[in-house]
């Protein structure tokens, strides 16, 4: 049951845009900076499978430029699995 | 709190990552977190006005599990901009006291009993119809504050003005703004700033007069400085008559002698004169002369009265007064240098320099205060320098609806919420609105604030119901009015969050909501409306003022006036008063606008706010067709007023060889009865004491610490000294923050007040110090 936080860049131009994706993908809550563009994903996903799963769409967005990891919680590999 | 640990995984994980997005994008904001918030259950964010001074400043309270237990910066709202004070971040704190007032209370047999609230409210409507028909309409009297919401205000002007027919109505604003709104009427005919803060980011010189603003407006002394620190060409100049933090962090301090403003400001518009900095486009187009009666008195005896009379001069006349008033001359009054006089005319002479003028209590409480801030107001009209951005003559206000509630509702008593009781076009507008026949507005004004309480001692007024404030530590002089509440055949109610010197004279005492325990709204210096919600559920049997009145004005039989229920009064009322300022020269946001938005500024006219009134390209309500228009004047102009310098109503002399000066600091607001059940802000300062100049102490034997005894005509305290701490006052002058309760600085303080504005002088009185 991981829990993810990411700042996400958009490409030129596309906060909204990538606000408008992010908010339709399951598992996902943003936080768009009022004044800057840059917004704030937290992913909270059941399974690894879901994990997985979100990744490959995150990967897929166009408007997204780059994401950065700003912190990671497991369940599983906290209890060394 | 409760939290599960999920829950506080994913908060933490939010937080991480707005912390490193503040770390790669200064100043980055995130406003809505406030939502992802509400989606994990953790804490629900809402709008709220702070609830101390007259800043305005918006914040956002967390609310969790029915509490409120956070509080940040509204970064939507203009006014701050995410920024708050030492208080406002721990203002929640003040709701969850533990002496706070939960239940009513009666006195009965001398001792004050619990009472269910219905029962204190039948109490008090039937002891206000009894006073009412035994002794006329005249012996009842509602005071109320700047705290009041603008709903409390409302319903208390509506109930005593409308349906008692009484004038009894007076706010602890004529304590704090009074001479700002005399300033206002006699120079604009028509009341409240001309500018806005965005004047702060445009202006070039501010100059604050006998305002310390880093401690009192600390939100705005910040943006002050942080233009000064963006922008190269910024200039602050504290001028005051004792160095606080405001004088620290200014570019110069000019330090004056008490009451001698009047003289410095005239010198001012001599130099002006003199070097021809006058903006004679502008003068001549929109400015005209006048003059009104000179010693003016001081008020300090019952019945007191006093009637203004305008005539008119011409600028020759004018140039022929502030012959007096040279430099040189003025030099000897004040203390101020020539050189100093000279230098301050420069810069609002200077028409590159755009100039904002700051101030606050230092001229507002002050025996001249109406002609002190006339004068300012001349400087600024002389040079043109006035309703344009960055040129500014601001009046702040101390408390957060001053202007919302008492300026604006007009809970004085010689005020409507549009216009006067005086004339008759007024009275029949708030008797139609009102629904009541227009006979019942008494078209003569009764007693302002300290001849209310005046009227109370001496028995004039037998019944007096005081909601959400503290005039048993706040009254000047004040043994003289805690006898009179005291005395056998009067009768007072109190509506209040926390036991005061006030609760203590009560006869009733109502548990009252606070802050966001209820819906309404305030209203700030810069012409802003805020509204608030209903955050979280008042304690025990504790309501809003405004429902108070409600009740009792129902139990009175004026149920067809006050017909609202509990679930949408603050609406209904908010949209019945705003009928009054209909209107482009004071036109409202409706209810729906404000509850949307951070604040709303009036006029607002088609959707939009106005920045700068009396500036045609701002403003709707000019109809002149020139560049400005002072449309409050029926000339369309505004007047510069020749006032001269007339000393304080008592002045050290060889038996009370002191200045005795009162006022505020940065942790505490006003009389201390909620910052001091904040703890973080109580521990940082957890009792007054008497700032002295440190050669003073040194001649008195007085090292920190040490008790001095401060004695004057009228009463003494003893308090301990505080030596070069933040404050350090001149030769000869002691200053005391009214704060603390244990500590009575008005048992020392004289009733002396403007004759125009009846506001009090808390900044001079003259007294002896004497070690304990």
């Amino acid at each position: 049951m991981p829990i993810f936080s990411y700042l996400a860049i958009p490409t030129s131009g596309a906060k909204e845009i990538l606000c408008a994706s992010l908010a339709t993908l399951p598992h996902c809550e943003i936080i768009p900076s009022d004044n800057q563009e840059v917004v704030v994903l937290v992913t909270d996903t059941p399974d690894e499978a879901t994990e997985d799963e979100l990744q490959k769409s995150l990967k897929n967005l166009q408007s997204l430029q780059s994401l950065s990891l700003a912190f990671g919680y497991d369940d599983k590999k906290k209890k060394g699995r | 709190m409760k939290l599960n640990r999920r829950r506080f995984l994913k908060y933490a994980a939010a937080s991480s990552a707005v912390a490193t997005a503040g770390a790669i994008f200064p100043g980055a904001s995130f406003g809505s977190w406030q939502n992802l918030s509400n989606n994990s259950g953790l804490i629900s964010w809402q709008k709220a006005p702070c609830r101390f001074c007259g800043t305005g400043c918006g914040v956002l309270v967390g609310v969790s599990d029915g509490r409120a237990v956070a509080v940040k910066g509204d970064p939507n709202c203009s006014v701050n901009k995410g920024l708050c004070c030492m208080k406002g971040y721990h203002s929640v704190q003040m709701l969850y006291g533990k002496d706070r007032i939960t239940k009513a209370k009666v006195r009965k047999d001398g001792e004050m009993v619990e009472v269910p609230i219905q029962e204190a409210l039948d109490l008090i409507a039937d002891k206000l119809q009894k006073t009412k028909d035994k002794h006329g309409k005249d012996s009842v009297a509602i005071y109320g504050s700047g705290q009041w919401t603008i709903p409390d205000g409302y319903v208390a002007s509506k109930l005593f003005k409308g349906c008692l027919g009484t004038n009894n109505v007076e706010a602890n604003a004529r304590l704090c703004m009074a001479s700002a709104v005399t300033g206002f009427m006699t120079s604009f005919g028509i009341d409240e700033p001309m500018g806005c803060y965005e004047d702060m980011d445009h202006a070039n010189v501010f100059i604050t007069w006998g305002n310390n603003m880093a401690e009192m407006h600390p939100v705005l002394y910040s943006r002050m400085l942080a233009n000064r620190k963006r922008r190269t060409n910024v200039t602050i100049i504290d001028f005051a008559t004792r160095s606080t933090r405001t004088s620290q962090a200014a570019d110069k301090s000019i330090l004056f002698r008490p009451q001698t403003d009047l003289a410095v400001a005239n010198a001012i518009c001599y130099e002006i004169i003199k070097n021809d900095w006058v903006n004679w486009n502008f003068v001549n187009e929109h400015v005209s002369f006048h003059k009104g009666k000179t010693n003016i008195g001081y008020g300090t005896e019952d019945h007191f009265a006093f009637k203004d009379k305008a005539e008119g001069i011409s600028f020759e006349d004018f140039k022929l007064f502030l012959e007096d008033y040279t430099p040189e001359k003025v030099e000897k009054i004040s203390g101020v240098s020539a050189k100093d006089i000279k230098y301050m005319a420069a810069l609002y002479g200077d028409p590159s320099l755009k100039v904002t003028s700051f101030w606050c209590m230092g001229m507002n409480q002050h025996t001249r205060g109406t002609w002190i801030n006339n004068l300012v107001y001349n400087i600024h009209l002389l040079v043109g320098k006035i309703s344009t951005p960055g040129n500014s003559p601001f009046s702040l206000t101390g408390q957060p609806s001053a202007c919302g509630t008492v300026r604006e509702v007009g809970t004085l008593t010689h005020k409507l919420p549009h216009g006067v009781v005086m004339n008759e076009h007024h009275r029949e507008m708030a008797a139609e609105i009102w629904d009541v026949p227009v006979a019942n507005i008494d078209p003569k004004p009764t007693y302002h604030t300290v001849e209310m309480f005046r009227a109370l001692d001496r028995g004039d007024i037998k019944f007096i119901w005081i909601q959400v404030t503290n005039p048993m530590v706040t009254m000047p002089n004040l043994k003289r009015y805690r006898d009179g509440a005291l005395k056998d055949d009067r009768f007072v109610v109190v509506s209040d969050v926390y036991p005061t010197p006030t609760t203590d004279v009560a006869d009733v005492i109502l548990p009252a909501a606070l802050w966001v325990e209820q819906e309404g709204m305030f209203g700030n210096s810069e012409r802003r409306t805020q509204h608030f919600a209903e955050i979280v559920k008042p304690p025990g049997d504790a309501m809003s003022d405004t429902w108070q009145i409600i009740e009792v004005a129902k139990r009175l039989g004026f149920e067809k006036q006050f017909p609202w229920t509990q679930d949408d009064y603050i609406g209904k009322i908010w949209e019945e008063y705003r009928k009054f300022h209909a209107g482009p020269k004071h036109e409202m946001a409706s209810y729906e606008v404000l509850k949307k938005r951070s604040g709303v500024q009036w006029p607002f006219v088609d959707g939009k706010e106005t920045r700068w009134r009396f500036n045609a390209k701002h403003d709707p309500a000019c109809t002149n067709g020139k560049d400005f228009d002072f449309y409050g004047k029926k000339d369309h102009k505004a007047w510069i007023w020749a006032r001269p310098y007339e000393p304080a109503a008592e002045s050290p002399d060889s038996e009370y060889n002191f200045w005795l000066n009162t006022g505020r600091v940065i942790e505490h607001w006003h009389t201390g009865s909620m910052t001091r059940r904040i703890p973080v802000l109580h521990n940082a300062v957890p009792s007054s004491y008497v700032e002295l100049n440190p050669e003073d102490a040194a001649e008195l034997g007085v090292v920190n610490g040490e008790m001095v005894k401060i004695i004057s005509r009228r009463g003494e305290i003893t308090i301990p000294a505080q030596i070069k701490g933040r404050g350090i006052p001149p030769r000869g002058m002691v200053f005391v923050p009214f704060f603390d309760e244990s500590y009575l600085i008005n048992e020392v303080t004289l009733d002396a007040f403007c004759p125009i504005s009846k506001q009090p002088d808390y900044k001079k009185c003259a007294v002896r110090l004497e070690k304990a």
